[in-house]
């Protein structure tokens, strides 16, 4: 397999299947790291990694951290309590105050689309996209990916139905061309007033209800409803939501037998999932969250350029 | 003072004229236009062998920013832009920091203009007071003062109360209301046009229909109330039938659109990686939405081609997308752009394009201007066709850079402004 060339790790709509695979390969040597006793390779010793979080941020921000420490990177976080946007600072200062410090890798998180470009084009260390608006968060497609393949074996051919808010959801748009470039096909589903236009330009078919997004699915993965972006008349109410959206144990039956359950997390229970779905035998939700840790120590380690006999 | 244009095509649409003619001025006027004029004594020459004449164009839709914001641009740089991109003058939209509702305003830009000679300045009055869209602005006091059209651009005419109001009132002083045709509730957090391209960057969308629906009411309003209604910047392929339909009923409406409109697509902003010199309003829109404006240019539904050059800081640009300012400049690229884009592949003629961009703006703005014919003030732009132009924002004479068409190569570009016979040095 060729080796990683790219300085950033952007979006998955700029990544080829080659390169997805060799992430998600990697991705499986590092899970190992994981489950020893002393949890640490010295992989990264030596190099600085910043975590940039403009948007709050529990999981996203300890996985990546996690997966730092477990490569012996030395780790700084900024959040945007600390940040200089407080002080009336611009992004690109920001950024250049940053490359001054002579960092190896910036993990960044923002509310706004574009922003882990216009930090890359702007400075020499590495640019991990952790979510950008609703525009990617590539290492959790790739993580979802991890996941799907360790209970499915593949993911071409597979049959895979996407449920919730995909107008706002960063999560689904990654997931979206990783999940096609990979060869399985994609249904999303979800209200009417949560389908962006255009959406069947993607390569995915479009299905307003959830019976017909998880008909015969391989793969479910439902969206968090973003509560806080619900004051627009979206949705009527979060029981209405449920009532027509949330996946239950009788709707489950529509998908295929042996079905796998995703959610990105942080999850509603009781609004987009009901709990004993969430907590049954096909959840695959905690598995997610495992791999998280392995997929960006694959990026890490990817990104910071360090040949493999080195590792 | 006396001058002789000399050996030059004369694209003239409103004296049918497209050929070799020479031109004499007397006094800032045009005195004689012949195929062939000896030379009178005392006469200068200019010999334009080379170039064509055209009458003096003009944008009727730029933003000078001054007063308020000459960190953007002042009258005296966006005027030399203009001179530079081959107009003769411009017309100003209000959205100055004071707003343009009042006579001192609006002689104060005139007065700066007159200070540089570079090309005449036109200011649009607001509207409303402040823009604010409340109360109708003190229209007679600045039509004294020099104003030649109303608008609250950069801003719509929310209030149908306000527009009706606007096209009643404006038919004492014969003004065009032009509308910047914007539903802001629709789409109120979008800022880029709403459909695949705005699915894929996840980035919130502006509808076409926010646009349609104000148009769609501006028309019935006019239906009811007269006036004259211009539809500022028009960008979607219905606009421009509900434009073409009030036509074919005889309605006063008239519209302009942009080149950026005519020749880019909102997936310039995925394929340019988010440029934030792709970021206007109207936001650049789909390929049908673009094909339909070429359809109407064509067609003659699209009266006028006007610029909307927008003047923004490089620091006010270089932020993310989502949070920079809309708006581009485009003074100093619009002449090539059409003559490279619209007339070279026959799209247009060089005379469709003088009425495009000088006859008609002329008319709608009620000013002086548009035609040669014996007897008209001598203002006029010299276009050399052939000439390769590759567009340099760090070589504009205006004071902004926010342009998408940087490094394009064109064929075909400005060539001088007279001003009232009197050759301008941009």
């Amino acid at each position: 397999m060729s080796g990683w060339r790219r300085k950033d790790l952007l979006t998955i709509a700029d990544l080829s299947s080659d390169e997805i695979e060799l992430i998600l390969e990697t991705a499986e040597s590092f899970r190992e790291v994981s489950r020893r006793p002393v949890k640490k390779v010295p992989t990264l010793r030596g190099k600085t990694v910043v975590n940039l979080f403009f948007e709050p941020s529990t999981r996203t921000r300890s996985s990546f951290e996690i997966a730092e420490k477990r490569l012996s990177a030395d780790t700084i976080n900024f959040s945007a309590g600390s940040s200089g946007l407080v002080k009336g600072e611009g992004l690109v200062d920001t950024a250049l105050n940053l490359q001054a410090m002579n960092p190896d890798l910036i993990v960044i998180r923002h509310a706004h689309p574009g922003v882990p470009q216009l930090l890359a084009g702007r400075i020499a260390a590495g640019v991990i996209n952790a979510g950008d608006g609703a525009h990617e968060h590539p290492t959790q497609a790739l993580l979802d990916a991890l996941t799907i393949r360790q209970h499915k074996k593949r993911i071409e051919g597979l049959k895979i139905g996407i449920v919730g808010d995909i107008e706002h959801s960063r999560v689904v748009r990654s997931n979206i061309h990783l999940l096609t470039k990979m060869g399985a096909s994609v249904t999303v589903g979800g209200p009417r007033t949560m389908m962006p236009a255009g959406l069947g330009k993607m390569g995915v078919v479009v299905a307003h209800d959830l019976e017909a997004a998880i008909d015969g699915a391989d793969v479910i993965m439902m969206l968090r409803v973003q509560m806080e972006r619900q004051s627009r008349a979206r949705f009527p109410s979060v029981r209405e939501y449920f009532n027509l959206f949330g996946l239950t144990r009788e709707r489950l039956k529509a998908a295929k037998r042996g079905a796998i359950i995703l959610h990105p997390g942080p999850m509603n229970r009781g609004v987009e999932i009901a709990s004993d779905v969430a907590d049954g035998p096909y959840s695959v939700i905690l598995e997610q969250v495992a791999n998280g840790v392995a997929v960006r120590m694959a990026v890490l380690y990817l990104l910071s350029g360090v040949r493999a006999e080195e590792a | 003072m006396r001058l002789l244009i000399q050996g030059g095509r004369l694209v003239d649409p409103s004296q049918k004229r497209d050929g070799r003619f020479d031109l004499l001025i007397e006094d800032g006027r045009v005195k004689k236009v012949a195929e062939s004029i000896a030379l009178p004594r005392g006469a200068e020459v200019l010999d334009v062998s080379d170039l064509v004449v055209v009458p003096g164009l003009i944008d009727m839709h730029v933003h000078l920013r001054e007063p308020g914001q000459e960190y953007k641009e002042t009258v005296e740089t966006g005027t030399r832009a203009a001179a530079a991109g081959g107009f003769t003058a411009v017309a100003c939209m209000p959205n100055t920091d004071p707003v343009n509702d009042n006579r001192s305003v609006s002689e104060r830009i005139i007065g700066e203009a007159e200070k540089y000679g570079l090309a005449r300045v036109y200011p649009i009055g607001a509207v409303s007071k402040g823009q604010r869209g409340e109360e109708l602005a003190e229209v007679g006091d600045m039509v004294a003062g020099g104003v030649v059209g109303l608008s609250d651009d950069g801003f719509p005419v929310g209030s149908s109360e306000l527009m009706r109001r606007a096209l009643e009132y404006s038919r004492h002083f014969d003004l065009a209301v032009i509308q910047h045709a914007e539903d802001l509730t629709l789409g109120p957090d979008g800022v880029m046009h709403e459909g695949e391209y705005s699915t894929r960057l996840g980035l919130p969308g502006l509808p076409g229909a926010a646009e349609d629906i104000m148009v769609a009411r501006d028309i019935v309003l006019q239906q009811d109330c007269g006036g004259r209604y211009h539809v500022a910047h028009l960008s979607t392929e219905r606009s421009l039938e509900l434009v073409r339909q009030a036509k074919t009923r005889g309605q006063s409406v008239t519209c302009e659109v942009t080149p950026h409109h005519l020749l880019l697509t909102d997936e310039e902003i995925l394929s340019s990686n988010l440029s934030t010199d792709t970021k206007m309003k109207p936001p650049l829109r789909s390929e049908q939405d673009r094909r339909a404006l070429l359809d109407g240019l064509v067609d003659g539904t699209v009266d006028v081609i006007a610029s909307d050059h927008a003047p923004h800081h490089a620091d006010e640009k270089d932020v993310e997308f989502s949070l920079a300012p809309f708006g581009i400049v485009g003074l100093e690229t619009t002449v090539s752009l059409c003559l490279d884009r619209l007339v070279r592949p026959g799209l247009i003629s060089l005379a469709r394009l003088v009425e495009l961009l000088s006859a008609t703006p002329a008319r709608i703005l009620g000013v002086d201007g548009g035609s040669l014919a014996e007897g008209s003030r001598a203002d006029v732009s010299l276009l050399a066709l052939d000439r390769q132009v590759t567009v340099n924002p760090r070589k504009f004479r205006g004071k902004s850079r926010n342009t998408p068409f940087g490094g394009w190569k064109l064929r075909g570009r400005p060539a001088g402004t007279l001003l009232a016979g009197r050759r301008v040095e941009p």
